[in-house]
């Protein structure tokens, strides 16, 4: 028996600020806030990403497409954009490759110290990049830890080209790690298994089975390491010497071009750049996109 | 508390949920709205709580056009399918929101709370978190919330979908036992027919965003309107046949059909429940031509309390489904090659155009 | 999703092969230059040390900006985070998608770029130039430039930490509250917010790190001017410049370990978020499968 003391007393109806909506479909949305927060996130949004670019970029424009070409098409401003592609492009490779396998390790192989292998991945996301640069160019110069063993056997990590491989290295692991790492662990063993009593050798396997599995998101890390190497200035500066024609990367030449109030070389530069940063952002939104839709 | 809702009409993009619905929901009666998924039921109910809103049409509580009255004004209690508690909320805090964000005084709410935690069975968990309870001890902890800010309707959408069979069953004679006491008027959504004719007073069947019939139970199941509520409503044999003279004809047995008296013949649709078809061995009936069909039995699968015998009219190639209780099953030895004789019950005819009833 | 022990499929010579080299890769490129830094920090002395931070004024100073420097940047980004994030996650609306690829922006952008943008609106030749003048305002190579050049980089952090954990959870507690009576502040802070509270902090950690550690756009914005403008990374590089190798190692030390610890407290929200969530899925599935006892007294 279910006994219920009918209580009578009405309770108050909560004061609303919009109980009625005047006039017939305005259609209210039923959660709250969306007025504050769209009015918030449009005014950011606006102010600090849309507005700033679009001033660089109308900047830029303003000297016509010969004055924009004759600022940015200098022979340092390639040179700095070889530079720039080519350290990046060998620093996404390298990275996606050592990536693949530490991402491999962590996903499928159980030891000790796993966990701590993990969270060390992450270091190079957390570490200010001038302390790498910092650190980095201490190591390899002659006298440094690493220095004093490879500077004899020809190997120059310090104010060099191979410096700024190595830091951009260093900054752009974790991305490819992180992006592989999920996928890898989200593999489907049956299928390995099955290969495997099909006959086929691990080496088939893997590159049969397990790599195509994998590819969408090796391809993604690339681009992600790629678009961080690009953009990477705060740890070169320490270490390339940030010699023009030689090892002076695009934001190096930027800041440098600024500091000498060249603004017209300096802003169609940082255009070229942010087109190519760009670029890349869609494409690794693309792969991303397909990367979750196989997921499915 | 009664609900007026008057030529709603709501769209997703293209898709038509609701087209053209309008019901009445009398004080105090527990509703039920009963169809597939698409037919626009939870959206229906969404709509009478405020959580979306009508394109065209309108809402009435005793009177009042609430139709532009938002969700939070509109004082209805609402129990979620999935019952949406509030995860990192104690079930007493759980239950007392609705108090809360009214500022009322601690004392009453502590009060107003253990008299729904002893309502709902659960006294004594009011200190428990949400992950801690079964799916059944969710659900009432979600009621309890809905009802604790005494609204004066009561809305549940699949309320027991989530839960185990047992459970299920459990809860459901539980709510209806609830309802009496409280006396709140109440509309579920559901897609289980069981739970629609166990629990509510009305039943109103919906179909691709219309109501097909509205009705008690036993209208809506021995009179059904349309060819989707019979259909709907347990399982159902169809086939084609005529009418002509005030009687219909299924294979040439002839089955009376008052409302069609005219001696022009027209093509029928027959629809036979399992249930209502008699079964008997064709050796042992005097076989009347004209009262039962010959057949042959294709299959027999038990199913708990009742058998169900697939056969092949002779001369057919569709199949049949009589369904018979098992005892009397047993005693017909029934298996695949065996020959009987089926007598139809009862039928229902309808007429491809305006639609026809027995 | 595969669920047995991660048993190497390959052979035991080759998992330790390709263990060794894992490790030599992580050790190599991360684990010896954290510990040079410490290691050369520290290696005239804790006094040493202490005296490189405290004696400088110019490194005091730095010390000083850096930290009224970041946590506004990051108030600034928690809000927009927050707002953004109960914007795309609770709403459509024509353009949704487009803003949620704006949220990337500064994630691709070379910190130098945004940093020369910045200087472009507001410095003394920029479009707000002549205006700033009158004003006799300072953006610019001062706290407020430094300021919007930090919070231009972090903006990301935030609000894609939220997200897909709004996502996740789903609409329906806040309809829920909504259906009870609340109004919309009582909705966000009792229902919203506790919900969220661990990937905000995850967040809020994150863009916590990355404003302090924030170089290249500072770099652009300040006019690097000793004692004024420069923060504890563009102390790094002065000093560093100036060849006082163990004063820029002591300050870069300070920066490593703040890495350090963002590291450890990202690790354990990591570990609540990942409670959460296995909790979410437990709920998801199997529901009443116990049979009630309560419901058969009386």
């Amino acid at each position: 028996m279910i006994a219920f003391a009918i209580d009578s007393s009405p309770l108050p109806v909560p004061p609303t600020a919009s109980g009625r909506v005047g006039g017939r479909r305005r259609r209210p949305t039923v959660l709250p806030g969306f007025g504050v927060s769209a009015a918030i996130t449009s005014i950011v949004v606006f102010s600090m990403i849309v507005f700033p670019l679009s001033v660089l970029v109308l900047r830029a424009a303003s000297l016509g497409p010969g004055g924009f070409l004759a600022a940015a098409w200098t022979p340092r401003a390639r040179a700095a954009y070889a530079v720039s592609l080519g350290a990046s492009l060998i620093a996404a490779v390298l990275s996606s490759a050592l990536g693949l396998v530490v991402a491999w390790v962590l996903a499928r192989i159980r030891f000790p110290g796993h966990r701590l292998l993990d969270a060390l991945v992450d270091v190079p996301l957390a570490l200010p990049t001038a302390v790498a640069g910092l650190v980095y160019s201490s190591l390899y110069v002659p006298k440094g830890w690493l220095g004093q063993w490879l500077v004899p056997l020809g190997i120059k990590g310090a104010y060099s080209y191979l410096g700024i491989v190595l830091v951009l290295l260093f900054v752009s692991l974790p991305f490819a790690i992180r992006v592989v790492q999920p996928v890898i662990e989200s593999l489907d063993r049956d299928t390995e298994e099955a290969a495997r009593i099909l006959g086929a050798s691990r080496l088939q396997t893997f590159l049969r089975v397990v790599l195509p599995g994998i590819l969408p998101a090796f391809v993604t890390g690339f681009a992600l390491s790629l678009a961080r190497a690009l953009g990477e200035y705060g740890s070169v500066v320490f270490i390339s010497g940030n010699m023009p024609f030689k090892t002076e990367i695009a934001p190096v030449l930027i800041v440098s071009r600024l500091e000498e109030f060249a603004y017209a070389e300096a802003t169609t530069v940082a255009v070229l750049l942010l087109a190519m940063s760009l670029t890349l952002l869609i494409v690794v939104n693309t792969l991303q996109q397909r990367l979750a839709r196989n997921a499915q | 508390m009664s609900i007026h809702i008057r030529t709603v009409t709501k769209h997703f993009g293209t898709f038509a949920a609701l087209d053209d619905v309008s019901l009445d929901v009398a004080d105090g009666s527990l509703l039920a709205l009963l169809g597939p998924s698409g037919s626009g039921k939870t959206t229906l109910l969404r709509i009478i709580a405020g959580l979306e809103h009508a394109d065209t049409g309108t809402i009435e509580e005793n009177g009042a056009d609430i139709t532009d009255l938002h969700a939070r004004s509109r004082e209805v209690g609402f129990v979620f399918q999935h019952y949406a508690l509030f995860r990192h909320m104690s079930v007493f805090e759980n239950v007392a929101f609705g108090l809360r964000v009214r500022k009322t005084p601690d004392a009453q709410v502590r009060a107003r709370v253990e008299e729904l935690l002893r309502l709902v069975r659960l006294e004594g968990l009011g200190g428990r978190k949400p992950s801690q309870l079964s799916g059944g001890q969710r659900q009432r902890v979600a009621l309890a919330r809905a009802i604790a800010i005494r609204p004066k309707i009561l809305l549940l959408d699949e309320p027991f979908g989530a839960l185990d069979a047992k459970v299920r069953v459990e809860l459901r004679q539980w709510l209806r036992r609830l309802h009496d006491e409280i006396g709140m008027t109440s509309v579920f959504v559901t897609h289980d027919q069981e739970e629609a004719f166990e629990l509510a007073d009305r039943v109103v069947v919906m179909n691709h965003g219309r109501i097909e019939q509205e009705g008690t139970p036993d209208e809506v199941f021995d009179q059904p309107a349309t060819p989707f509520v019979m259909d709907f409503l347990g399982n159902v044999n169809v086939y084609h046949g005529r009418v002509e003279n005030g009687r219909a004809f299924w294979h040439g047995i002839p089955i009376d059909y008052p409302d069609y008296p005219h001696a022009q013949a027209r093509d029928a649709r027959v629809y036979l429940r399992p249930h209502e078809l008699d079964l008997s061995p064709a050796t042992e009936v005097w076989h009347r031509p004209g009262t039962s069909l010959p057949a042959r039995v294709v299959r027999v699968t038990r199913s708990g309390a009742v058998t169900r015998v697939a056969c092949r009219p002779h001369g057919s190639d569709t199949e049949l489904h009589v369904d018979v209780p098992s005892d009397t099953a047993r005693l017909l030895t029934l298996e695949p090659g065996s020959n009987v004789a089926i007598t139809p019950r009862r039928a229902r005819v309808f007429l491809p155009g305006p639609e026809y009833v027995i | 999703m595969a669920s047995r022990p991660a048993t190497t499929d390959a052979s035991r010579p080759i998992a330790a092969l390709l263990v060794t080299a894992a490790v030599a890769i992580v050790g190599l490129l991360i684990v010896v230059p954290l510990v040079v830094v410490f290691a050369e920090a520290f290696a005239l002395g804790v006094a040493a040390w202490w005296r490189a931070l405290a004696d400088d004024p110019d490194t005091r100073h730095a010390i000083w900006l850096s930290l009224t420097v970041a946590p506004v940047a990051v108030a600034i980004n928690t809000v927009f985070g927050v707002a953004a994030a109960w914007l795309v996650a609770r709403f459509r609306f024509p353009g949704r998608s487009l803003l949620i690829s704006f949220f990337d922006v500064p994630f691709s952008v070379s910190p130098v770029v945004a940093g020369l943008a910045i200087v472009l609106i507001f410095g003394r030749q920029g479009l707000l130039g002549p205006t700033l003048a009158w004003l006799d305002w300072q953006v610019i190579f001062a706290w407020p430039g430094l300021v919007l050049a930090t919070t231009f980089v972090t903006l990301p952090l935030v609000v894609r930490e939220l997200i897909p954990v709004m996502e996740a959870i789903g609409p329906d507690e806040e309809m829920a509250a909504v259906s009870l009576g609340a109004s919309g502040w009582q909705v966000f802070w009792r229902v919203t917010l506790p919900n969220i509270r661990w990937a905000l902090l995850h967040g809020i950690v994150l863009a916590n790190a990355r404003a302090m550690g924030e170089f290249g756009a500072v770099y652009v914005v300040s006019g690097h001017i000793a004692g004024a403008t420069d923060t504890m990374p563009l102390r790094v590089e002065k000093l560093f410049q100036e060849y006082r190798q163990p004063a820029s190692m002591a300050v870069a030390s300070v920066l490593a370990g703040l890495a350090l610890v963002t590291l450890v407290v990202k690790f354990v929200i990591e570990h609540r978020l990942a409670t959460e969530a296995r909790d979410l899925e437990r709920a998801r599935s199997a529901d009443g499968t116990t049979h009630d006892a309560t419901l058969e007294a009386a």
